[in-house]
């Protein structure tokens, strides 16, 4: 197959697949965090507010889109842009899979690996801090300016614990290629996964900490969020702007949390290995998930709590079972196994992310930056010497 | 994949290198002449990156990222005086900082 | 193809260098550095630096010029105004400038004769790693050392006094 065409065929597949997951990862938010306070969250448009972001995507769209006369326009305008651009762009380099074969065709579950992957990424993510501080400068008013401010200096600060955590589990992979990374850690001792949180000679569970609490500054998630806090700042660098430009700093915001989870996922958690060797039957992991999953929703769906649940949970819960049944044919396991792996973990960080948003209060800007320069950054040096030594003294 | 002459990049470099002079000598904000220093470190550091391609070396690829180091630091040190020269003058305009004349 | 990205990036180049020294707004010109910077990152991993490449757009790009965006900021920079002394040197440098650049770019013409050309060399983190490990190890640590002097020096500068 032409391999341009080849190329713009995966990247459709990326693309779409990742606009479907940003716009269903907030569904997923509302709800969790709705069950956490003890509510139910989205619930009436669509069965369990399934359609709840169709509707808001197009609330948004409808809005009134406001250009303030007080804004400096060209830069007002490039921000959210560049939002967007820089968060979708480091997709192109995460392996989601290993080298599959579909209808004759070869092609790695990657849209292209660069042999200093880790740095594309850790380039990308230091230049996200432009769109922040151009929005809150280009708004000409005072609270966006000191929220555009302290994101920059939230961002920068803790991008050196998270360049530290990134360079550890390097010194044990021994290359900065994403997909060599991950596949360094193939082995297996007996059970026991050959993932990086977990390697010999020094298991990277620091390190993932570090890159965890990192993480949550970089993409100012809560407890990291007072360059967008509501209550402090009207809304931080995005208090001027409105409708889809709006918009556009949310997707940006959560295609960075998918990206840092990703990373994560490859970094330390092995990206598309299974847990337990294939030996051992790892390959059905993921249909005893789905018939578990299934057998919950037939559970709670006949009879169900809410009579208006009465056709949507059991119709859940079979297509489940469908899907489990699926996953028993041994082509589907070869091809969407390693891919369902990768998922299961992004997705678990991710509801690491939405759980942490839903329990934790919000951190003064002086307790964060004190936390970093003089607790996460000497953690990730001190985390980066201890490995490099483990691995100068073990070879 | 045909291979672009040595000349052209020592040429964008000679340019950059220019440009870069022009705005430390007619610019009068400090902070526009430290970036116009800034441009100049970056047209040296093409230089440095084209040769050590042409001769297959990796040292000046070694030089350029020293380069690079040393320009971090010199930034991080300038704009703390630019800083603090605005702190105790309130303008960055080069022709009023002028209390050591005459 | 390599002679089309670099025509692409190097007239980019230029015209962010232009943009830097012609706005008249700091910010403006800042902005147009980091355009500088992208391209010359494209330029060095043409040339193979792909290690290069990226630091220069991690460091210059993502770390320097937000240093030199959040300082203009701070001291809220305003458009640059003219004066008697600028325009003279303006009158006076231009032809010294053209000059420089003449013999910059005669210099440039003749030490490398259009057949000489360059291609994509070794440039990975591993063989930058290895020669500043290895032969360059001493300037790595004096630089290092450096940089914790500036960190220092930029602390004591800004750092105000509470009464």
């Amino acid at each position: 197959m032409n391999p341009y065409l080849l190329m713009a065929l995966k990247a459709a597949v990326v693309l779409g697949a990742l606009l479907v997951t940003l716009l269903y990862i907030q569904w997923v938010e509302r709800k969790v965090i709705a069950h956490i306070q003890r509510r139910l969250g989205p619930y009436r448009v669509g069965p369990h507010g399934l359609l709840q972001p169709l509707a808001d995507t197009l609330k948004l769209l409808l809005k009134e889109d406001l250009l303030p006369r007080h804004v400096n326009r060209i830069l007002y305008l490039l921000a959210p842009f560049l939002a967007v651009t820089l968060a979708l762009i480091s997709i192109a380099v995460i392996p989601f899979g290993p080298e599959i074969e579909v209808a004759g065709v070869r092609t790695w579950m990657q849209l292209t690996d660069l042999n200093v992957g880790v740095l594309f990424v850790l380039a990308i993510s230091s230049l996200t801090v432009y769109a922040v501080v151009l929005a809150g400068w280009s708004s000409n008013s005072k609270y966006p300016l000191l929220g555009g401010l302290r994101a920059a200096a939230q961002m920068v600060g803790y991008e050196l614990p998270l360049g530290m955590a990134v360079a550890a589990p390097l010194l044990l992979s021994g290359t900065l290629s994403l997909r060599e990374i991950v596949l360094s850690q193939e082995t297996f001792h007996g059970w026991w996964p050959g993932w990086n949180i977990l390697r010999l000679p020094f298991p990277q569970v620091i390190g993932f900490l570090v890159f965890m609490v990192a993480a949550f500054a970089e993409t100012n998630r809560i407890p990291f969020d007072l360059p967008e806090a509501e209550n402090e700042l009207v809304a931080g660098f995005h208090t001027e702007y409105s409708s889809l430009k709006f918009a556009s700093f949310f997707m940006a915001e959560y295609a960075n949390m998918i990206t840092i989870c990703a990373m994560a996922t490859v970094l330390f958690l092995g990206g598309w290995l299974p847990l337990w060797p294939v030996a051992y039957g790892s390959n059905y992991a993921p249909s005893a998930l789905l018939a578990l999953a299934g057998a919950l929703l037939l559970y709670h769906g006949l009879p169900p709590a809410f009579r208006r649940d009465r056709l949507s949970l059991p119709a859940a819960g079979v297509a489940a079972l469908a899907a489990a049944a699926v996953f028993l044919i041994p082509t589907v396991q070869n091809l969407a196994g390693p891919l369902f792996w990768f998922l299961a973990k992004t997705g678990s960080l991710l509801f690491v992310f939405i759980w942490v948003r839903g329990t934790l209060p919000r951190l003064r800007y002086d307790q964060l930056m004190r936390f970093t320069w003089t607790f996460l950054f000497p953690v990730g040096v001190l985390n980066l010497m201890a490995t490099g030594l483990a691995v100068a003294l073990g070879s | 994949m045909d291979a672009v002459p040595l000349s052209w990049y020592l040429l964008l470099s000679a340019v950059l290198f220019a440009l870069g002079a022009a705005g430390f000598m007619f610019r009068r904000n400090l902070i526009t002449v430290f970036m116009s220093i800034e441009l100049m470190l970056n047209a040296v550091n093409l230089t440095f990156i084209a040769l050590a391609s042409r001769l297959g070396q990796v040292d000046g690829q070694v030089f350029a990222f020293f380069v690079m180091v040393v320009a971090a630091a010199e930034a991080a040190v300038g704009l703390a005086i630019i800083l603090v020269v605005f702190r105790n003058r309130g303008t960055l305009q080069v022709d009023e900082l002028d209390s050591l004349k005459n | 193809m390599a002679i089309a990205i670099f025509l692409i990036f190097a007239a980019l180049a230029v015209f962010c260098g232009l943009n830097v020294v012609l706005r008249r707004h700091p910010i403006a010109s800042a902005l147009w550095l980091i355009g500088v910077m992208v391209s010359l990152a494209v330029l060095y991993g043409l040339l193979g630096a792909h290690f290069l490449a990226a630091a220069q757009v991690i460091v210059y790009a993502g770390a320097i010029m937000v240093l030199f965006v959040m300082v203009i900021m701070l001291v809220n920079a305003a458009p640059e105004r003219r004066s008697a002394a600028s325009r003279m040197a303006q009158a006076l440098g231009f032809p010294v400038l053209a000059g420089l650049l003449a013999a910059l770019g005669y210099v440039a013409w003749r030490a490398a004769p259009r057949a000489v050309v360059v291609t994509a060399r070794k440039g990975t983190a591993h063989d930058v790693g290895s020669a500043l490990f290895t032969t360059y190890l001493l300037p790595f640590e004096i630089v290092s050392l450096l940089v914790l002097i500036a960190i220092l020096g930029a602390v004591v500068l800004t750092y105000k006094e509470k009464h």
